[in-house]
């Protein structure tokens, strides 16, 4: 006699312990630290951070061990942890115009006030594999050029010059004191550019990349150019309510894009911008980030839609690799009754049919 | 008869600094056909997004009065009573017909949904009164449960109409209902709407820059440019006599092509 | 609140500001009922989809005196109604339990228990896709604008034209209901056997969209009617086989393939349901 399914926690327990083996991998290879990865795979925790919301490297390293590497179900691990930590207000607003620059690279002038600076970039590196990473000895590093060159004087922000002159919109600095918070209230549309940017601040990386070139190849072109990325350090303030003054809480390494794109105008003709903020180094995600910006300005700016780029509904609700990962992979949760259900209507109607049919022979 | 069905005062319209259209008056009265003319630009189909709701004016009213002989001022109506109008007494006709038919719903879904939005929840019947519109809008009954996409231009349009004239409105707004397709599909959908609106004493408003389709089908006239109207009158007057030198112009270059 | 819960996280996991937001948003449904209210739907450790929703509004509504059972199609074995449970075991130390007239609140995916609820139950449905009106109309603003004016006739176009292809109104989970005379409502993908059940019910139901961030409601005995037509009536399921374990006639059964060359045989879905009638019995 058939018995129904049971054990499920049995099941389950059971799974969880093959999870923590396979996550271990071979026990004779040395266990990885979280400095070793906070510190050698920094780019995994810069993305886990940005698209967890959560700017704690320790943490986003700690995620991205418990989660064998995959770097969405760590931006989970950061979410959920994020979700249950105690609130104590706005920093202010991070200037980057005060950032202690690493990177700062303007494709649109030759040179500005401050220099191009390099910076870290896999950008002119030769993507040849190097097999002398895959040995043990590092004994060779590359000195230390920080250490040789005192710290750059503090770089204007490029788009700050060009609006000096009147010739870009003037940037949108916000009335409202308190940014909206989607991680409080749920998306309302249409939604206000705030709220556009934090959720493509938290957005999925991938998404954002497919989102940004679609509007490069024609579904919805904004004319970008790069006005300005800048990568670095800035110190974060808070102002408690106690203290009636800010102090400086800690200081976050960003990356910021800004795109000057296509003017609006004739007499009075302006350029427009795009912008883009990531946690760490994202300088791929922070460009893709502000041509969807940009994009998602289209209604405002008065352009005609024609690209999902610029659908606010569509981008702003699947942006999210948490909510879509979950429901995509909700599909192998047992449907037996939805299934059974479908079943017995198809069934029914193949029946009608048959009956149908075996009448108009009779 | 004895009453208007529409009055407009005053209408304007701007887009930012620009003119879409500017003190726009007249009436209409039940049964007659107005049709409004101009070039692309000349304002004609703002006024028309105006006088069907679905575009809110800078300034001036709309009334409409109902079957219970209310006056309605359409701009200053809610959203729910609004709507509630625009699937009772009024229909709007598409230029492009997939601007007015759900394309992935069969025929007879697109004929039947005003009626279902109405409450009507009787199969059948649905069933029926489509059947019957095909007939009236001369597409052939058995393909009443195909998809709009396998009809011709001209079959679109007149689904659509269909889809429209269902609940009985009382007033039609029609933009180029016959551009975009053949000349003799225009023909036959002219032929088919001047008996339709005669049939059942709709009143409609056409919006076209078609000379010959305002003569074959409306009573009235009036003639737009640059956001103002330049000339009203009975359409055969209009066309035979113009007085404005635009209308002239308008009726002239007609003529000679 | 009981010791035993999770070490460094509130009881039943939420923190308190996030179940009174809930419990507003539950209370705001409550009062128009089958309203969708948007709520500040949070991360939960659980993914989106599988439940955050009802979890969120269980972890709301329950207190140390509650006894939860929580079902997945039905039963209370499968493995997400198992992680629920012992989610809740162990943030909000609750009793559990599989019975459903034990039980004060009952979380469920996909079915309503065949047991007849009572007066003072909660009822808590995961929710995938709360809006009733998403495949007609995929945009969330323009959905929004035919509730308010309550412009629904483009759902009997979609049963109209099941019927129009298939002879019959071919939605078979899911099943759009009409509550109170006044809002359409998606009623989870239960199957549409459970449907009559949400009428006049005397129980309370919730229904939570996590990652959609939606809450709506059914209060105590109110009117909910499927959608259909005058010539067409709403039916439900039937099989002509019966329970291959309690020999139940009336309950909704699963299909268990039991080889490979077409052999099956039919179970009750509903677990609980099925065992005690096979205790009954003996």
């Amino acid at each position: 006699m058939y018995v129904a399914v049971k054990g499920g926690e049995k099941a389950i327990a059971e799974a969880h312990a093959l999870l923590a083996r396979e996550r271990r991998g071979d026990p004779a290879v040395p266990e990885l630290s979280l400095d070793q990865i906070r510190e050698q795979l920094s780019l995994s925790v810069d993305r886990v951070m940005s698209e967890g919301s959560l700017y704690d490297e320790d943490c986003a390293a700690l995620a991205v061990k418990q989660a064998r590497g995959d770097l969405v179900e760590a931006a989970f691990l950061l979410r959920a942890y994020r979700t249950t930590l105690p609130r104590f207000g706005y920093s202010l607003p991070a200037d980057t115009s005060r950032m202690h620059v690493r990177r700062r690279i303007s494709a649109t002038f030759k040179d500005v006030p401050g220099g191009q600076l390099l910076g870290p970039t896999f950008d002119y590196t030769h993507r040849l594999l190097d097999w002398s990473l895959a040995g043990q000895s590092e004994s060779d590093l590359p000195r230390d050029a920080e250490q040789e060159f005192p710290d750059p004087a503090p770089m204007p922000r490029v788009l700050d010059v060009l609006g000096r002159e009147g010739i870009i919109e003037a940037e949108d600095r916000g009335d409202d004191p308190e940014p909206a918070d989607l991680t409080r209230q749920p998306l309302d549309l249409p939604a206000a550019r705030d709220v556009r940017l934090q959720n493509l601040a938290r957005a999925d990386e991938g998404f954002l990349l497919a989102m940004g070139y679609s509007s490069q190849r024609g579904f919805g072109t904004t004319h970008p150019f790069v006005g300005e990325i800048r990568m670095g350090e800035v110190e974060i303030e808070f102002a408690p309510e106690e203290l009636g003054f800010p102090v400086t809480i800690g200081e976050i390494t960003l990356t910021e894009c800004e795109t000057v794109n296509q003017f609006v105008g004739s007499g009075d003709a302006r350029f427009t911008r795009g912008y883009g903020l990531t946690f760490g180094q994202g300088e791929r995600k922070a460009m893709s980030m502000a041509l969807v910006d940009r994009a998602l300005r289209a209604p405002e700016l008065g352009e005609e839609k024609k690209g999902p780029a610029q659908d606010a509904e569509f981008v702003l609700y699947h942006s999210d690799n948490v909510e879509a990962s979950g429901f995509v992979q909700h599909l192998k949760l047992p449907h037996y009754v939805d299934f059974q259900s479908e079943l017995v209507l198809v069934r029914g109607l193949r029946r009608a049919m048959r009956e149908e049919e075996s009448g108009h022979d009779s | 008869m004895d009453q208007e069905l529409l009055r407009v005062s005053g209408l304007t319209r701007y887009y930012g600094s620009r003119v879409g259209c500017r003190d726009v008056s007249f009436s209409l009265w039940p049964g007659e056909v107005l049709a409004i003319v101009g070039e692309s630009g000349s304002g004609k189909s703002t006024l028309l997004s105006l006088l069907s709701g679905r575009l809110a004016p800078t300034a001036g009213d709309v009334s409409y009065r109902d079957r219970d002989g209310r006056w309605l001022s359409l701009p200053n109506l809610s959203e729910a009573d609004r709507r509630r109008l625009q699937r009772t007494d009024l229909g709007v006709v598409h230029q492009n017909p997939r601007d007015g038919l759900r394309m992935r719903v069969s025929a007879g879904g697109n004929i039947g949904e005003r009626l279902m939005a109405l409450g009507h929840r009787h199969y059948g019947r649905l069933r029926g009164t489509g059947l019957d519109w095909m007939e009236r809008v001369e597409l052939d009954p058995q393909r009443i449960d195909d998809h709009p996409s396998a009809f011709s231009g001209g079959m679109q349009q007149r689904l659509q109409i269909a889809r429209n004239l269902v609940t009985e409105p009382r007033l039609v707004f029609m933009d180029e209902p016959t551009s975009g397709l053949d000349v003799s599909v225009q023909a036959r959908l002219l032929d088919l709407l001047r008996h339709l609106v005669a049939s059942l004493g709709l009143a409609v408003v056409l919006v076209t820059h078609d000379l010959a389709v305002a003569r074959i089908l409306a009573h009235r006239m009036m003639v737009m440019r640059g956001g103002e109207v330049v000339e009203t009158g009975l359409a055969d007057q209009v066309l035979d006599d113009p007085c404005h030198p635009y209308t002239q112009l308008l009726v002239s270059s007609i003529l000679q092509a | 609140m009981t010791a035993e819960t999770m070490q460094g996280y509130n009881y039943a996991y939420l923190d308190e500001q996030t179940k009174a937001m809930i419990r507003r948003a539950i209370l705001k449904a409550v009062a128009i009922p089958g309203h969708q209210v948007p709520f500040g739907s949070r991360e939960m450790p659980l993914p989106y989809g599988w439940g955050t929703g009802g979890i969120q509004i269980t972890a709301s509504i329950i207190g140390p005196l509650d006894v939860l059972k929580v079902i997945d199609q039905g039963s209370d074995d499968t493995t997400n109604a198992v992680s629920i449970r012992s989610f809740f075991a162990r943030t909000a130390g609750v009793k559990t339990t599989t019975a459903t007239e034990e039980a004060t609140v009952i979380q469920t995916r996909h079915r309503i228990p065949e047991a007849p609820l009572t007066d003072g139950q909660i009822i808590v449905y995961q929710v995938p896709i709360p809006e009733p009106l998403r495949f007609m109309e995929p945009s969330e603003s323009e959905t929004r604008t035919m509730h308010a004016l309550e412009e629904y006739g483009v759902m009997h176009v979609k049963l109209y034209e099941d019927i129009a292809e298939h002879g019959r109104i071919a939605k078979s989970y899911d099943y759009p209901v009409r509550v109170q005379s006044r809002y359409v409502m998606a009623p989870s993908p239960i199957p549409k056997f459970d449907n009559p059940k949400m009428h006049d019910s005397p129980a309370l139901q919730l229904f939570g969209a996590g990652r959609e961030k939606r809450i709506y409601a059914i209060p105590p005995h109110t009117r909910v009617e499927s959608l259909d037509f005058e010539d067409h009536p709403f039916e439900i399921q039937k099989w002509d086989e019966a329970c291959a374990i309690c020999g139940a006639r009336d309950s909704f059964l699963d299909e268990i393939l039991t080889d490979d060359r077409g052999g099956r045989m039919f179970v009750c879905s509903d677990s609980d349901h099925c065992a005690r009638r096979v205790r009954e019995d003996c």
